[in-house]
């Protein structure tokens, strides 16, 4: 028991091995410690989703867990998803339907709709909306990133099963 | 040249996919906050806790003493290192208001006033310091009402300026009394808006870094005016303008609030200058509450006088506002309140008009400019008239707004205030609305659904954007530039470099400005690399504010271009043996007119120039850049749309519900169809935050009672409608390519369309709501009202929508 | 905004957490899904000199079957509960609350128990377990306790708890046969605490006239608030609009809900009495519509 502790955490596949402060949260550690700036900080509160992460699969606030409770964890942030220069589709599917204008939400947007898709292939845009509503976007308006995660749910899903009959 | 060069060899007009975004898709975006210096310190504020109170002491000695802390400043150190500022504009005839420091110096004037600046080696530990620093306050009668601040006996913000008065104006236009005299029905209203603030997720952010050597100052800022930052540090700290440069790099939303000169910007600065360190400053979310700039919160009152055909004859308006302590510095805090004044008569042939606004100071967070100033809050109190008209001469809303629209042969029309509308398509618009939003049908299911006990609602709203502002503020003394510059420069490859002064929040610029560079220079968007945001790089420009930066943008880069071809032409003319009128320069490449096999790339006639320069003639300058600065040729240019909102209102919870979302919005040729329906999209979830959601509270002792996300309701997802947004493209006789600007329409018909959606739901009781945000409190209460004591009483059974 | 400096500790074994909550007295926070605990400690409303981090307890998170009713361990994440099919089939009420408590990644954070411990009354599981008369385990230096749903609720965020206990386990008893609920609440925007919350539960006999009901309200008082006014006006009648109309009517003469920023006492009294004739009308609609299928 103290105020520091050693955290060994995998991130994007990454291990690290980082001496934290008790009361450092998670958005921190990440942005600061690790230098991962991708996952944005926007309210500190839980409220705008802007600095959601995956902690073992799971959509987190960042900014509501201490980066000593992930000792052990496996992290997935923004920067993990796209290899190299090649998006990932969700990123395509953001990209071809202009669902992101200032950008500073949506990091946190994507890895929702990471664990979205993941639980509902073909989501309706009702259930979009509503999945959604723990993110603010301040700029969009949303209909473009409802769009947008329609679009990549067909890009996940495949042309095999829209083929199907 | 191939196919496809054709295919995309014109690049306006196409919905083109944003240059911005891989970038940030892959979590590579950098804002200020990502950003790291060696020694880099971090800021944290001890803030008023009280609305106006003298501050008797200030102990600092615990936090100074706390290991990590290297400075602290209270408000006399500070007053000592700078100058102080006033947000007057001397066009304003009259205006006062009081000198702002960094820190508050004597008396504390708003809840989240910064008293204390504290630099340390973390966030956490400027936090900690600013815990251990007591301040011995003591409480002065708070100035919280505008009406309470005009009074004479009204304790004093600022005690030598006499009164809280911070500007009265206004005018009388036509023959209003005779108007009003001749008047089948006068119609009395007052509306109340909400103070609002703007959200932006990416807090005010600052990074400042201080050369003592050199005295020179590098700051990197989230600002939409790195110029205007440039020229106003200069002033305040006393360094020489050339010795600072203020970078924006990627910013995360503004909307208005990152255009003004704020305390702690100014406080972070001196903190890097006495510790001689970088020191960042980005505001929490609950600082940001307190003390971004707040906005609306506007008492209008309108009479108007109509005749029997519908057709408003004469208007009156008195207007009142309080906005904080100051006038903000340096664009004031008295543009919304005149433009709530000259904007209310809409597009609307309104010739008598009568107006008064009065500004006053108060007890609270500064308020200034949000997207489309003033403009909501004209159009919702104008829009609402014509209904309240329509409802009572029997007309339906669309009949009784054709019957006073500017008609297109009107064009150019001059306001009663004295706005001159250039071009529009005021009728045209309206009645695509109706058609694309199929009016006709809504109304059909309205009556079905009446029917049933439910209520539905129809609201439209048309409106005028004021876009592309010139001398606004320039010329009442603020160093806002009214041009913008751009350089486009050719490089070796054949590729081109723009730079340009207009800055990007979010709104897609940099592709747009490719677009048109691509088209001009006949190369693909992708061969265009567009910077911006950073005083060194780029030239002088008046950054993004006021929907300008498409069109002054566009304007000055396609001038640019336009030199820089004839440089182009100069060359390749000289190489090929031809008249430099007859070259062409289309699909990558340099032609001679009618003879496609005398062609040479972009890339070989660069070649020459930049490494074979020794070869051309003497009078031939071997340059492949140009830069370029545009003013439009009239200070303003005129933005035209309609709204239509349908609603559906549970009148036993209070809770709106939409039905279908339409607008029709005209900016002119649209460089990319698709920023322009996103700015469209984006202003209208805003202007629906405004109509639904969105409310500042303070108590009655000035206390800010909404400090976070969970109290200040900004729209989400779940609640937002899908918007279907239309085009019309009525060029502007007086920009380069006719272009207008588009970024606030949204936002600027949405209040009204919600507005009058929601009172026409509710008309069959006769309820007239006149105040937003709109709650369902607000609705019940106005329910119960219409229906009696016994409407708490839930005898109906049906109701099976909602929750 | 961050939060002031403070002691971690993770105990591997309740006792080991009694242990340290006993030591550390008033001074220590019990840290479980920290999504209502760490937004006042990141505004340093909350300044615990130690954190006691109940996320390494083994054998705190399950949901269970027993005596034909359902136990769910403290620390079960929400999200885990509202995907759980032995809660859906038995106790829907539990589900439908879950979906509108927060968002999806505060339910994966969120813990069954924390939401309990927490009892702010406009939060949604406190509302739905005084309706499903749940009984609640407390573990303390003295061994561990029951206390049912309606003495668990004190005042505004304030349980029975004692300083030294942890709430270990929640107990949901067999729904009796014939059993239809609903809640139904009012935010402003979807996730948002209710401005009023409502769980009916009703349960009926074999000659369809109500044996028993649950009117329990969120957002109107300083804790949960049943209504047993309300109840005792369906208890023994055939269900029936105008029926439900008079336990309405009574849930808008009982309650005195006070107003803030997001609504006023009256609105809220209101409300309380529409959605009970919704929720009514939706439970019935449920018991009777599964007997007909």
């Amino acid at each position: 028991m103290s105020e520091r502790h050693v955290i060994q955490v995998t991130v994007n596949g990454e291990p690290h091995e980082r001496l934290v402060e008790a009361r450092k949260t998670l958005a921190d550690f990440l942005r600061q410690d690790l230098e991962l700036t991708g996952t944005h900080i926007g309210c500190e509160h839980g409220v705008c989703g802007a600095c959601t992460v995956l902690v073992d699969d799971q959509p987190v606030r960042s900014c509501l867990m201490f980066a000593v409770q992930v000792d052990g964890a496996r992290i997935e942030t923004v920067e993990g998803l796209a290899s190299g220069a090649k998006l990932h589709p969700i990123q395509e599917a953001f990209w071809a339907n202009f669902a992101l204008q200032c950008g500073y939400c949506t990091p946190g947007i994507l890895m929702t709709v990471v664990d979205l898709l993941r639980r509902t292939p073909n989501p309706s845009r009702e259930v979009i909306r509503r999945e959604l509503a723990g993110h603010i976007c301040r700029c969009t308006g949303y209909h473009a990133i409802v769009d947008a995660i329609e679009d990549a749910a067909a890009r996940l899903r495949g042309p095999a099963i829209t083929d199907a009959r | 040249m191939t196919e496809r060069a054709v295919a995309i060899s014109k690049a306006v007009g196409q919905p083109v996919r944003r240059v911005e975004d891989p970038r940030i898709l892959a979590g590579q975006g950098r804002y200020v906050d990502d950003i790291k210096l060696p020694r880099m310190l971090y800021a944290a504020f001890v803030r008023s806790p009280h609305a106006h109170a003298r501050i008797e002491r200030i102990d600092v000695s615990r936090a100074i003493n706390l290991p990590g802390v290297v400075t602290v400043l209270v408000g006399e150190d500070t007053a000592k290192l700078c100058t102080p500022w006033r947000g007057i504009l001397t066009d304003y005839v009259g205006m006062k208001t009081g000198s702002a420091y960094p820190l508050a110096v004597g008396k504390v004037r708003y809840v989240g006033d910064p008293v204390v600046a504290i630099a340390a080696v973390d966030r956490y530990v400027a936090e900690d310091a600013c815990d251990l620093v007591h301040v011995e306050y003591e409480p002065l009668p708070p100035v919280v009402d505008p009406e309470v601040a005009l009074r004479p006996d009204a304790p004093l913000i600022n005690d030598e300026l006499g009164d809280n008065v911070i500007l009265r104006a206004g005018f009388d236009k036509g023959d209003v009394d005779a108007a009003f005299a001749r008047a089948a029905r006068v119609y009395r209203q007052r509306f109340v808006v909400g103070r609002q603030t703007c959200v932006a997720l990416e807090p005010r952010s600052l990074l400042a870094s201080y050369e003592a050597p050199s005295r020179s100052l590098t700051v990197w800022m989230s600002t939409q005016v790195p110029h205007m930052m440039q020229a106003i540090f200069a002033r305040i700290l006393g360094l020489e303008e050339q010795k600072i440069q203020v970078i924006a790099p990627d910013v995360g939303g503004s909307f208005g609030l990152k255009i003004h000169c704020y305390s702690d910007d100014v406080a972070a600065c001196l903190l890097s200058i006495v510790s001689g360190r970088p020191v960042k400053w980005v505001a929490d979310r609950v600082e940001s509450f307190a003390t971004d700039i707040h906005c609306r919160d506007h008492t209008i009152d309108v009479d108007a006088a109509v005749a029997k055909d519908g057709t408003v004859l004469g208007l009156r308006s008195r207007v009142v506002t309080g906005v904080g302590p100051y006038s903000c510095y340096p664009r004031s805090s008295v543009v919304e309140g005149n433009q709530v004044i000259r904007l209310l008569t809409g597009p609307y042939r309104i010739k008598n008009y009568q107006a008064d606004l009065t500004v006053v100071a108060q007890n609270k967070t500064q308020m200034s400019q949000y997207r489309a100033v003033g403009h909501p809050m004209a159009t919702m109190a104008m829009e609402s008239m014509l209904d309240v008209a329509a409802r009572d001469l029997g007309l339906d809303p669309a009949e009784i707004r054709r019957r006073n629209l500017v008609a297109r042969h009107e064009f150019p029309y001059t306001t009663a205030f004295g706005y001159v509308y250039e071009s529009g398509s005021y009728l045209e618009s309206l009645d695509l609305l109706l058609a694309k939003g199929e009016y006709a049908g809504w109304r059909q299911r309205q009556g079905h659904a009446r029917s049933d006990g439910r209520l539905i609602g129809i609201g439209l709203s048309c409106f005028i954007e004021l876009t592309a502002p010139g001398s606004f503020y320039g010329s009442g003394g603020a160093p806002v530039s009214a041009q913008e510059g751009a350089t486009v420069r050719l490089e070796p490859t054949g590729k081109v470099t723009a730079l340009i002064g207009v800055t990007t929040q979010g709104q897609g610029a940099h592709t747009a400005f490719a677009q048109v560079i691509a088209d001009q220079l006949g190369v693909t968007v992708k061969d265009v690399n567009v910077m911006s945001g950073d005083t060194r790089l780029v030239p002088y420009g008046g950054g993004t504010s006021g929907s300008r930066g498409a069109v002054l943008g566009a304007g000055a880069s396609i001038l640019a271009c336009r030199q820089l071809k004839k440089q182009i032409a100069r060359v390749a003319a000289h190489l090929m043996e031809a008249a430099a009128e007859d070259i062409e320069i289309a699909g990558g490449k340099v032609a001679v007119r009618g003879m496609p096999d005398r062609a040479l790339s972009l890339a070989e006639v660069a070649w020459v120039v930049f490494y074979k320069s020794d070869k051309l003639p003497r009078d031939i300058e071997p340059s492949l850049e140009a830069t370029a600065h545009y003013t439009p040729e009239r200070s303003l240019t005129w933005t035209n749309g309609a709204h239509m909102a349908v609603v559906e209102v549970d009148p036993e919870t209070g809770l709106v519900k939409f039905l279908s979302y339409v607008t029709v919005e005209d900016c002119g040729p649209m460089i990319n169809p698709a920023l322009v329906r996103e700015q469209v999209r984006g202003g209208v979830v805003q202007g629906i935050g405004s109509a639904l959601y969105e409310h500042i509270r303070y108590d009655e002792h000035g206390q800010l009672l909404t400090r976070t996300l969970m109290d200040y309701l900004v729209p989400s997802s779940a609640e937002m409608p899908d918007i279907e947004v239309y085009h019309l493209e009525t060029p502007s006789p007086h920009t380069v390519g006719g272009f207008k600007g588009v970024g606030e329409a949204g936002t600027t018909g949405a209040p009204a369309a919600v507005l009058n959606a929601v009172n026409d739901a509710l008309s069959p009781l006769g309820v007239q709501l006149n105040a937003t945000p709109i709650t369902p409190d607000m609705i019940l209460d106005a329910v119960r009202a219409a229906r009696g004591p016994d409407a708490g009483t839930p005898a109906r059974t049906g109701g099976h929508h909602g929750p | 905004m961050k939060p002031a400096r403070f002691e971690y500790v993770a105990p591997h074994s309740v006792d080991q957490a009694l242990e340290l909550l006993g030591r550390y007295g008033d001074g220590a926070k019990l840290l479980a899904g920290g999504q209502s605990l760490v937004p006042l400690m990141n505004m340093r409303l909350a300044r615990p000199s130690h954190v006691i981090d109940l996320n390494r307890l083994p054998g705190l998170a399950y949901i269970t079957e027993a005596d034909g009713g359902v136990r769910i361990g403290a620390m079960t994440r929400q999200a885990t509960a509202e995907s759980s099919e032995m809660i859906r089939a038995r106790y829907p009420i539990v589900t439908e609350a879950l979906e509108l408590l927060g968002h999806p990644a505060i339910r994966n954070r969120g813990t069954v128990g924390g939401s309990l411990a927490h009892a702010d009354p406009a939060a949604e599981l406190p509302v739905v377990v005084l309706a499903l008369d749940a009984q609640l385990t407390l573990t303390g230096p003295r061994g561990r306790r029951t206390v049912p749903a309606c003495d668990f609720f004190v005042g505004y965020l304030h349980t029975v708890a004692a300083p030294d206990e942890i709430l270990t386990e929640v107990c949901l008893p067999a729904p009796p046969a014939r059993t239809g609920s609903c809640f139904l609440e009012v935010a402003r925007r979807h996730g948002d605490f209710a401005l009023v919350a409502v769980a009916a539960v009703l349960a009926l006999h074999s000659d369809g006239r109500c044996a028993r009901a649950r009117l329990v309200f969120g957002g109107v008082g300083p804790t949960p608030m049943r209504v047993e006014r309300a109840e005792a006006v369906l208890v023994g009648h055939r269900p029936e609009p105008e029926l439900f109309a008079a336990a309405a009517r009574e849930v808008s003469a009982v309650l005195q809900p006070e107003s803030d920023l997001h609504a006023s006492a009256d609105y809220r009294a209101q409300v309380a009495s529409v959605l009970t004739r919704r929720a009514l009308g939706m439970a019935f609609e449920r018991v009777s519509g599964r007997e007909r299928a």
